[in-house]
């Protein structure tokens, strides 16, 4: 990005999802979809593209968008391949004159829609090379439907489908390392973002995935108050927690180039995180403290990792 | 002009001709050499379009429905589970009232797998909003291709169009066939040039809202609406086609129906069997027709009972199970068109051919000596029969 950051520049572009659309206050989406909108050049058109999500619905119920741009949304599991055809559609029409003005292409989808349904889509359509951003949304599980645990859901998290019980403490397995499965489609651009503090991360990224020239992918971390059982005025302090404890942390390869982004001046201990979060509340009973020990030593051991990938 | 061609290698011929924007591709059997076909043409630099070899039918029918909203024209080919695997996405096409054109092979559908012929796939997606139309022969597949889009992109119908040819039987038997110069076939065609698009500058659009009981309705209601619409539309269309090809298309083909007292309902390649029957019967004196089902969706209800009114047995015969215990599909459609009839003919449903196996003239012969009977005895016999099984621990 050439220009230096701004972010009163910024935030006074006309919006491109505009309000009332039915999100829940405290929800991280609408904030990423915003945020990765206003990277866009002003003079530039988008084709907005969803997959059924909780953005979905709360952004285009009939009949009223939210969006300003075209925006299309056809299933859940097929947002990427969505895309690609309306990629695909201004190719032709273009080399046919029928297309005025530069146009970028831009998919939303929940971890859901991307870790687990949508990822055969993701993967066909990034290895196919359109000229195209995916953007997921991670909130850490089926949100629209109530709550239930996806691959995207970390362990020790309570979902409707991963309960707390006497023999369960919740989620069993890991979460997916998504972002690293984009890294290996060797495509131009990946990145882990969260829309943090002024936002500048989520911008800059954003700018960069929508004006590389092929397939990019951004993983935008993406609270919601509802599933993971947070006040929703803390919205903003549970990303920066995510983000310093390193349980999130933020990074982007470049043409197989990979940095790091964010360093936390002093990393937190998992915990930090964890306990503002209803989600994880039977973390910090009596006898479960091997859930935060094993929950602290996985972070660590991925922290570890990306600073030997990074250089850092 | 004068070609010998498979089924497949028409269908990427005229999809050559009209040159759409995008083609979402994915092999299946027997569907394959339409996208293998189409391909060369690509390489080739002969075509415009944008070639997407995506990695599933799901994809190849979502990057149509994408590519068609936005403003282009959008094909695709498939077959058996490959259409199965769009039928969610055949639902959101046609409710997004988008004009693609699907070339359907018929294949039968797993399990067990079998890549030969019949409905199951084709059938399974009739309610999807889907206009639907059958060919007999590879001529008829290429010219249901070529009236597709006028058919579908007229706005009073904005449907998506499925053209079904028979697996194998049709889409690789070589056949002679008129293609039509490739000038005549664009006029015909046309400029694709829709109201409202994606990629319109001055109006933005949204397309696939979340859409609740106050308006569903409506727009399901509208659908409808379009399908009837469609029916007319069918018809101008073949009208105008007649013109340039001299080929006359109906909603369905009535084969010596015009005295006819025993008549049977099919679709496809069997029709070419059936009529070979039905002109050895005639010979022998019998009153033998057929009605070749080819448009499906819409159903020609009104127009089938018409031309069945005067017939004193019919036996529909039903390429695909359906498995609802009372029939298969094309069995419950024409038996509940022919409801209103003042008298109604005795009607009898025969499965037969499932994954591709044979039916002979003898065959036919057999189903036109059983409609014999009954129209002397008035005795029906059992009303829903399979055709060519061996029976459980019969001859093998």
């Amino acid at each position: 990005m050439s220009t230096v950051y701004n972010l009163k520049r910024e935030v006074e572009k006309p919006v491109r999802l505009t309000g009332g659309h039915r999100l829940c206050a405290g929800c991280g989406a609408g904030v990423v979809v915003a945020g990765v909108l206003r990277a866009l050049h002003k003079e530039d058109r988008a084709v907005v593209v969803n997959a059924t999500s909780c953005l979905q619905v709360s952004t285009f119920m009939y009949p009223y968008t939210a969006y300003v741009d075209s925006y299309i949304h056809s299933a859940f599991e097929n947002s990427a391949a969505t895309c690609a055809g309306v990629e695909a559609a201004y190719n032709a029409l273009q080399r046919r004159g029928k297309v005025e003005g530069n146009v970028k292409f831009i998919t939303f989808a929940g971890d859901g829609g991307t870790y687990d349904i949508g990822f055969q889509s993701l993967s066909g359509a990034m290895e196919r090379g359109h000229d195209m951003v995916y953007v997921c949304y991670d909130n850490e599980a089926y949100m629209n439907t109530g709550i239930q645990r996806s691959s995207s859901t970390p362990r020790f998290a309570r979902t409707t489908t991963s309960p707390v019980g006497s023999v369960q403490p919740g989620k069993k397995q890991n979460k997916k390392d998504l972002t690293e499965i984009l890294v290996a489609h060797h495509i131009p651009y990946v990145a882990q973002t969260a829309p943090l503090g002024n936002f500048r991360d989520l911008h800059i990224k954003s700018y960069n995935a929508i004006y590389t020239k092929g397939p990019c992918f951004l993983n935008v971390l993406a609270p919601c108050p509802r599933g993971w059982d947070y006040p929703m005025a803390r919205l903003a302090e549970i990303i920066q927690l995510a983000v310093d404890t390193c349980v999130w942390p933020l990074y982007e390869v470049e043409e197989g180039v990979w940095r790091l982004t964010y360093i936390p001046k002093k990393k937190l201990p998992v915990e930090d995180f964890l306990r503002p979060q209803g989600r994880f509340r039977h973390m910090f009973q009596k006898g479960n403290e091997w859930m935060i020990e094993e929950a602290q030593r996985y972070v660590d051991e991925k922290w570890e990792r990306l600073l030997e990938r990074t250089g850092a | 002009m004068s070609h010998r061609l498979s089924g497949n290698e028409a269908i990427a011929y005229a999809m050559k001709q009209i040159d759409p924007d995008v083609m979402g591709a994915f092999p299946i059997t027997p569907s394959t050499e339409i996208p293998e076909y189409f391909a060369q043409y690509v390489a080739n630099g002969e075509v415009n379009t944008e070639y997407v070899a995506v990695e599933s039918e799901h994809s190849s029918m979502s990057v149509c429905i994408a590519a068609q909203a936005a403003g282009a024209r959008a094909v695709c080919a498939t077959s058996s589970c490959g259409l199965a695997l769009m039928y969610e996405l055949l639902y959101v096409a046609a409710s997004c009232r988008l004009p693609i054109s699907l070339v359907c092979v018929n294949r039968a559908l797993s399990g067990p797998i079998n890549i030969n012929h019949d409905y199951s796939d084709s059938m399974g997606g009739r309610d999807s909003g889907w206009i639907q139309i059958y060919a007999e022969n590879n001529q008829e597949a290429y010219d249901n291709f070529i009236m597709a889009m006028p058919i579908g992109e007229h706005p009073n119908v904005r449907l998506p169009v499925m053209t079904c040819m028979d697996g194998f039987i049709t889409s690789h038997a070589v056949e002679n066939i008129e293609l039509l110069e490739t000038d005549v076939v664009r006029r015909f065609i046309g400029e694709y040039n829709p109201e409202h698009y994606l990629l319109k500058k001055e109006n933005p659009l949204a397309v696939g809202p979340y859409d609740l009981s106050p308006y569903y309705m409506e727009h399901k209601v509208m659908q409808a609406e379009a399908m009837k619409a469609a029916k007319v539309r069918i018809l101008e269309v073949a009208a105008k086609f007649e013109k340039i090809s001299g080929r006359c298309y109906g909603l369905f083909e009535e084969y010596r129906m015009e005295d006819a007292e025993l008549a049977l309902v099919l679709m496809g390649s069997t029709a070419g069997t059936a009529k070979a029957a039905v002109d050895k019967l005639r010979e022998d004196g019998v009153k033998a027709g057929l009605v070749k089902t080819r448009v499906f969706r819409p159903f020609p209800g009104q127009e089938l009972a018409r031309a069945l009114a005067g017939t004193r047995a019919v036996a529909v015969m039903d390429k695909s199970e359906g498995f609802s215990a009372n029939g298969g599909p094309l069995f419950a459609e024409t038996r509940s068109a022919l409801y209103d009839l003042k008298e109604r003919p005795y009607l009898i449903d025969i499965v037969y051919g499932l994954g591709g196996r044979d039916v002979k003239v003898e065959d036919i012969e057999k189903v036109f000596g059983r409609l014999a009977d009954i129209a002397v005895t008035g005795e029906i016999g059992p009303l829903y029969t399979h055709m060519g099984q061996r029976s459980k621990g019969g001859d093998r």
